[in-house]
């Protein structure tokens, strides 16, 4: 990952809608009086959200100036978090993980089917599609490797066949189910199972 | 104090300073690229590591606190080798490009790696390029060159208060820049050229011009503003290449403002180089000789009361005094005027113009009011003292105005006279503050001093200050503000007219009272010419030369030994780093010539006896500076009006920065930032 | 194994749901308040009899931990900081905890909270798990209406509110410091120590931060009593502990174990075994990424727990097995690794900042067979001047896994990279042809 693309076409305005104002000022509660700039990033979220899984410049400067924090503060730490994005993705922003314990089995098939089913790159927005994928980092979900996030939701116990009906699914606009795809509850040793049996079968 | 050991060596500090600190008070140096003794510890350039006994890891000495019993080596091979390591990190990305780069001969990191630097790279990836970023017409840089040791962004926030630089992405992606690539807004800024320690951030107009080792370097002192920031002028021959600030804990630390630093181009442009002589609307070429005589017969043929002279802001002290010589011993006139508008003074006692907490004190002071002044343009350095006074002690600001950014927080009142007039009448909430402040600090802006209750503010404030012991051996909280390099020098010798009401001198002009009239530099003249014969003596052709009728070629500050007085009352030298250009000479040396013209003697044998005659005066005044006459309060006229606070064009606020292509610069991008909001 | 009345988290898989009720049905909860009025001193004794280690990585004990807050409350107030921020590639057991076993960390917070005398306690969640962060928040809005928590928490007499913080992707933010910096809406950069968190942390505020794991499992020490679990695992490595497996087994899970089980234990018994057999294991990472990894000489005896895997110059880190077999390219997986610490570097300390890149370009090169003999030394330098040369562990998290593969396959990269570019000038890469001494040699 080189330094995060900043799009080029900018919106020239950028307001929180009122609903957002309402979250970010119980946000701003949760932190003592005159610290409201831990509060950044989650009205980062809250404009990424609202601008379709992207945040515009004029977003970081209005919540610089919802904070009453420099401009630079806002814009340094949109940089420097990963979950930001400074480009449009798609609506439905597919995350591949492919560090080492994803990889060792097989994360790369994903990605594969990632290029086949959306686009050759990564951070590409095709026209006429509604998502994107990118490569990231290690989601913190290793034993159900390899997995996606698709926005919020993890897609665990992949392989390519698997990802491709998701992606196909997503394609047409439809909302897949999240949770493992090879049918075990969560992160227990599948057909393994030699713990807490007893409620389990409860 | 605390005992430890260093490299064997025992030694006792007192409490509180870092490994760093006590290795340099062992007399051992300790490279560094981030530490630096202004700025808040990063500990992130990792090339100041020691080794501390049972510490398993190598230790930045920087952020470590030194303690009780420590025993820290420098000069094992431990500490070598994880420096070294550092070091070649830090050059592995590092641009071979010292042969181009304009940092090259001053450069930290090349000084470093002669130490620490292996002779041949084992980098062998491709090396990482950065997109130069737009930092203003000050600030050229080379981001490539960048080992991120965020000095620049530490001075941003920290000292000059504008935190617009930061650094973005991370890990080897992290690159320093402002927002939206627009340039800082602060006048302060170019110090980041000072502080990068190597080629990221030089300075823009000095590109490409010289290399350290050519240059001739005079320290000498800044006349920019009334502060008297110490500078090192480096020249080339005649050009000033470049100034750089020289450290004065008292008076301008290690910074100097944008415009002491960048109006030096200005000494090439402009100037007046031979003795001219206007003939039907045009100037003509003339001799010393020819000027000198035609100046004489104008002398012989105007009676001595018709005669007046006005004294500039940059002009230094010996002129001034050999100015006053001149007028009182050749023409028999008293009629000298250095100020400029009518701008109030009491000279009775030297305290009544000076900044008497001293810039020093802002940092004692546990209240600041400020009365009519806007120090972030009058005084660029002192604001800069005020807003580390606001962040070391949280020390209360109040304005008499709302001045804008001062790049600290303030409270405002309405901008009335009328509010003065309350708190002197202990009829306001900030009438008990003052009184039960240890240390204010009142300070009187030119502004103020001009209104039409000038008089009033400033006797009443100082007697309301005086009544409640604010003025005493220990604190004198009555402080001025002077706006210009010769202010306090002038009225030190006494060049002003007064009556206490207005400048009789600068009315007598409007009024066209006078026939000849001798412009000594003074250039921010706002008058109107109609049958005046005026001689101008000065270096810049600009707002005097023009309505001159002999135009007598001066020196700059650079090109002249000179003495100036700053806004406290210090008596300072500036030195001659180059001389005057062609005809030009030293503006003393042009007023003892013409002297000699005119009474057929010389006023001075030489400049040493100018020098010791003017300082004999000095020491004369300063001793007689005990008057105990007090102006009564009651009488004096006080009018309810709004206080205005002078805009001053930061920029070309005298003939050397009008002169000056990067001030223009400047001033049209602040024009820009100001025209598109400055909110970028 | 461990029997199943001593496992602490007992809905690790959800089986049985994680909503209060459920909870209270397993036991969370049940003498909350009995537990708090027993005071400070015995809570932290307790720990610190228990011998409970930090779960998150470091394993410092936690009573003691404790124990570095004042006694008293200041002018300042105190903070407890929940790390949440689950990033170790490797690590997923937090995520588990958050999500299944929520009320145990809350009532975790609770205790401990009363134990540092904090009033306000944040759970900084990594931005990824944004369901679970959600559950958690449900648990939470639960504890809220039974009076669990704010004023009063559960008849405590102690006033405690919990609030969630989302991370936003920086695994550096998993670094107490950065987790605080961040959590201040700055960037995650590392804070220089001294002065430590404990006197000095949020907002200048006396903070303990400890991991969700190390918090979930406090009430139940308290409540089964310390000799209980100290009496499981090794002296100094006591009780249980989630395992995260995952790699090259056929049943990749996490599971609560003793500590100190074997690995080949915990792997063959819970995850199904190594594909292809136990023969076919090439190495495992025992510890999340930043763990130098072991060979399959070494895995087939070493215990995991935190000192007999420091004694083969390993760790027991967050617990995350990554089992590598002979199907995988081992120095490929190590390359992916060091991509991970170049992409998470925070870019504050210079060995760091230019080293991690450097490392993963030069092993990407070797997994290629592309670098030449002397580099492999090199590396080794490269990674022996990150490590203790930083302001946090992340330079030690990036070293330690090259370090480990050339401690431990070394013979393999060589072999791979066996060229010397001086005889058999490779045009294929021809920056590592040495201009200089070429030059030499003709002359």
């Amino acid at each position: 990952m080189t330094i995060k693309k900043i799009c080029k076409e900018q919106p020239e305005h950028f307001e929180l809608t009122e609903k957002n104002i309402e979250k970010a000022k119980k946000i701003i509660t949760n932190y003592p009086e005159g610290k409201q700039q831990s509060a950044v990033m989650a009205l980062l979220y809250l404009a990424q959200s609202q601008n379709e899984n992207w945040i515009p410049l004029a977003a970081m400067k209005y919540i610089g100036k919802f904070l009453n924090i420099p401009y630079i503060k806002v814009y340094e730490v949109a940089t420097f978090y990963s979950m930001y994005n400074l480009s449009p993705v798609g609506k439905n922003f597919i995350q591949v993980c492919t560090t080492t314990p994803c990889m060792i089995r097989g994360a790369y098939k994903i990605v594969d089917a990632c290029k086949e089913k959306i686009s050759n790159n990564e951070n590409e927005l095709l026209e006429g599609k509604n998502c994107s994928w990118v490569e990231v980092e290690c989601l913190g979900a290793c034993v159900n490797g390899p997995m996606m996030q698709i926005n919020n939701d993890y897609f665990e116990d992949l392989d390519k066949e698997k990802t491709l009906k998701i992606l196909d699914q997503i394609l047409k606009g439809n909302s897949p189910k999240p949770g493992s795809y090879r049918g075990r509850t969560n992160s227990e040793p599948e057909k393994n199972r030699k713990t807490l049996l007893d409620t389990k079968n409860a | 104090m605390l005992k430890l050991k260093v490299n064997n060596k025992d030694i006792e500090i007192e409490e509180g300073l870092t490994v760093l600190q006590a290795c340099e008070k062992a007399g051992v140096e300790i490279p560094r690229f981030c530490y630096h003794e202004k700025l808040s510890i990063a500990g992130n350039c990792r090339m100041c590591l020691v080794e501390i006994e049972k510490s398993p890891k190598p230790v930045a000495s920087c952020a470590m606190p030194a303690t009780e019993g420590m025993n820290i080596k420098t000069n094992t091979s431990f500490v070598e080798k994880s420096r070294k390591g550092v070091m070649e990190f830090l050059l592995a990305n590092h641009p071979l490009d010292c042969p181009v780069c304009d940092q090259g001969g001053e450069c930290d990191l090349q000084d470093q790696s002669l130490f620490y630097g292996v002779d041949k790279s084992r980098y062998k990836e491709n090396k990482r390029a950065v997109a130069e970023k737009n930092m203003g017409p000050l600030i050229k840089t080379q981001m490539t060159r960048c080992i991120h040791c965020t000095r620049c962004i530490r001075f941003a926030t920290e000292i000059a208060g504008v935190p617009e630089l930061g650094a973005i992405g991370r890990g080897e992606n992290m690159e320093i820049t402002t927002y939206l690539e627009k340039s800082m807004e602060s006048e302060l800024s170019a110090n980041v050229v000072d502080l990068c320690p190597v080629g990221a951030l030089t300075s823009k107009p000095y590109v490409f011009e010289a290399r350290p080792w050519e240059l001739k370097k005079t320290e000498s002192i800044d006349v920019m503003d009334a502060i008297g920031s110490n500078i090192r002028v480096d020249t080339y021959g005649w050009e000033v290449k470049r100034i750089l600030p020289r450290i004065n804990e008292d008076i301008n630390e290690e910074w100097i403002s944008d415009k002491t630093r960048y109006a030096c181009d200005g000494l090439l442009n402009q100037r007046l180089d031979t003795p001219l002589i206007k003939y039907n609307n045009k100037f003509d070429k003339a001799s010393w000789n020819e000027v000198n005589n035609i100046i004489k017969a104008k002398i012989k043929e105007t009676s001595s009361d018709k005669i007046c002279g006005l004294t500039g802001d940059l002009t230094n002290m010996e002129t001034l005094f050999i100015f006053k010589e001149f007028f009182n011993k050749c023409l028999n006139s008293k009629n000298l005027e250095s100020r400029n508008d009518d701008v109030y003074l009491n000279p009775e006692k030297r305290e009544n113009y000076l900044f008497n907490s001293h810039i020093n004190g802002i940092e004692e002071s546990d209240f600041i009011f400020l009365i009519g002044s806007n120090p972030r343009y009058e005084a660029t350095i002192l604001n800069a003292r005020i807003r580390k006074a606001y962040l070391k002690n949280k020390t209360k600001i109040v304005s008499s105005n709302n001045v804008g950014d001062l790049t600290y927080h303030y409270d405002f009142l309405k901008g009335k006279t009328g509010d003065i007039k309350e708190i002197v009448e202990d009829k306001h909430p900030l009438s008990n503050i003052i009184k039960l402040s240890k240390k204010p600090l009142i300070i009187l802006g030119q502004s103020v001093l001009s209104s039409n209750s000038g008089r009033y503010i400033f006797e009443s404030i100082k007697y309301f200050l005086k009544k409640n012991g604010k003025i005493n051996n220990e604190w004198n909280s009555l402080n001025i503000i002077s706006e210009n390099a010769s202010t306090v020098g002038s009225f030190d010798l006494g060049i002003f007219q007064n009556n206490n009401v207005s400048n009789q001198v600068l009315s007598n002009l409007k009024n066209q009272k006078y026939e000849l009239v001798f412009l000594l530099g003074r250039d921010n003249l706002k008058f109107k010419k109609k049958n005046e014969f005026i001689i101008y003596q000065g270096s810049h052709g600009d707002k005097g030369a023009e309505i001159a009728d002999i135009i007598l070629p001066g020196s700059a500050y650079t090109e002249q030994n000179g003495y100036f007085t700053n806004l406290e009352g210090k008596l300072q030298k500036a030195y001659k780093a180059s001389y005057p250009p062609g005809e030009a000479r030293e503006d003393w040396k042009i007023i003892n010539d013409l002297a000699e013209v005119v009474n057929n003697k010389k006023l001075f044998n030489n400049r040493e006896e100018l020098e010791s005659s003017l300082i004999n005066y000095l020491n004369l005044m300063y001793e007689k500076n005990n008057s105990t006459k007090e102006t009564d309060v009651k009488d004096l006229v006080f009018e309810n009006e709004n206080i205005i606070i002078n805009n001053i064009d930061y920029y070309y606020s005298n003939s050397i920065a009008r002169a000056s292509k990067t001030m223009f610069k400047c001033r049209n991008e602040k024009t820009k930032l100001e025209s598109t909001g400055t909110e970028g | 194994m461990l029997r199943d009345e001593d496992r602490i988290f007992k809905n690790l898989y959800n089986d049985i749901g994680s909503d209060l009720n459920s909870a209270k049905k397993r036991g969370d909860w049940s003498n909350t308040k009995e537990l708090c009025a027993k005071g400070r001193e015995w809570i932290i004794s307790e720990i610190k009899s228990s011998e409970l280690r930090g779960r998150g990585g470091a394993g410092f004990p936690t009573g003691l931990k404790w124990s570095f807050a004042p006694k008293e409350i200041g002018s300042r107030p105190h903070y407890l900081v929940i790390n949440a921020d689950e990033s170790e590639p490797g690590t997923c057991k937090d995520r588990d905890i958050l999500r299944f076993e929520p009320h145990k960390l809350i009532e975790g917070c609770l205790i401990s909270s009363y134990a540092v005398n904090a009033h306000k306690c944040y759970i900084y969640i990594r931005g990824e798990y944004f369901i679970e962060g959600q559950k958690l928040q449900k648990a939470i809005d639960e504890a809220y209406k039974n009076n669990f928590l704010g004023k009063d928490a559960c008849g405590t007499g102690w006033d405690l509110d919990i609030y969630i913080h989302y991370g936003a992707g920086a695994y550096i933010c998993g670094e107490e410091t950065a987790l605080l910096e961040s959590l201040e809406g700055k960037k995650g950069q590392p804070r220089l120590k001294p002065p430590f968190p404990a006197l000095i942390g949020l907002y200048g505020c006396p903070t303990i931060i400890n991991n969700v794991e190390t918090i979930a499992v406090v009430p139940s020490i308290l409540r089964r009593g310390a000799k209980w679990f100290a009496a499981l695992g090794n002296p100094k490595n006591t009780g249980t502990k989630i395992y995260c497996i995952s790699g090259n087994v056929n049943s990749p899970c996490n599971v609560e174990e003793e500590m100190g089980i074997p690995l080949k234990d915990l792997i063959e018994t819970h995850a199904g075994g190594v594909i292809g057999g136990w023969e076919n294991l090439k190495a495992v990472i025992p510890g999340g990424s930043s763990m130098p990894l072991l060979p399959k000489r070494i895995c087939d005896t070493i215990k995991m727990d935190f000192d007999s895997l420091i004694a083969e110059k390993s760790g027991l880190g967050t617990a995350g097995i990554i089992v590598i077999n002979n199907d995988q390219d081992i120095i490929k997986c190590m390359s992916r690794i060091a991509r991970f610490y170049k992409h998470e570097s925070c870019g504050q300390c210079t060995p760091c900042r230019e080293g991690s890149g450097w490392m993963w370009r030069m092993l990407e090169r070797m997994a290629k067979g592309e670098a030449s003999r002397d580099e492999v030394n090199m590396l080794m330098d490269v990674t022996k001047q990150i490590e203790g040369h930083t302001i946090c562990a992340f330079g030690e998290g990036s070293a330690w896994p090259v370090q480990g593969l050339l401690r431990h396959f070394k013979k393999e990269v060589e072999k791979r990279n066996n060229f010397n570019p001086l005889v058999n000038r490779n045009k294929n890469i021809p920056y590592l042809v040495d201009q200089h001494l070429l030059e030499k040699k003709n002359a």
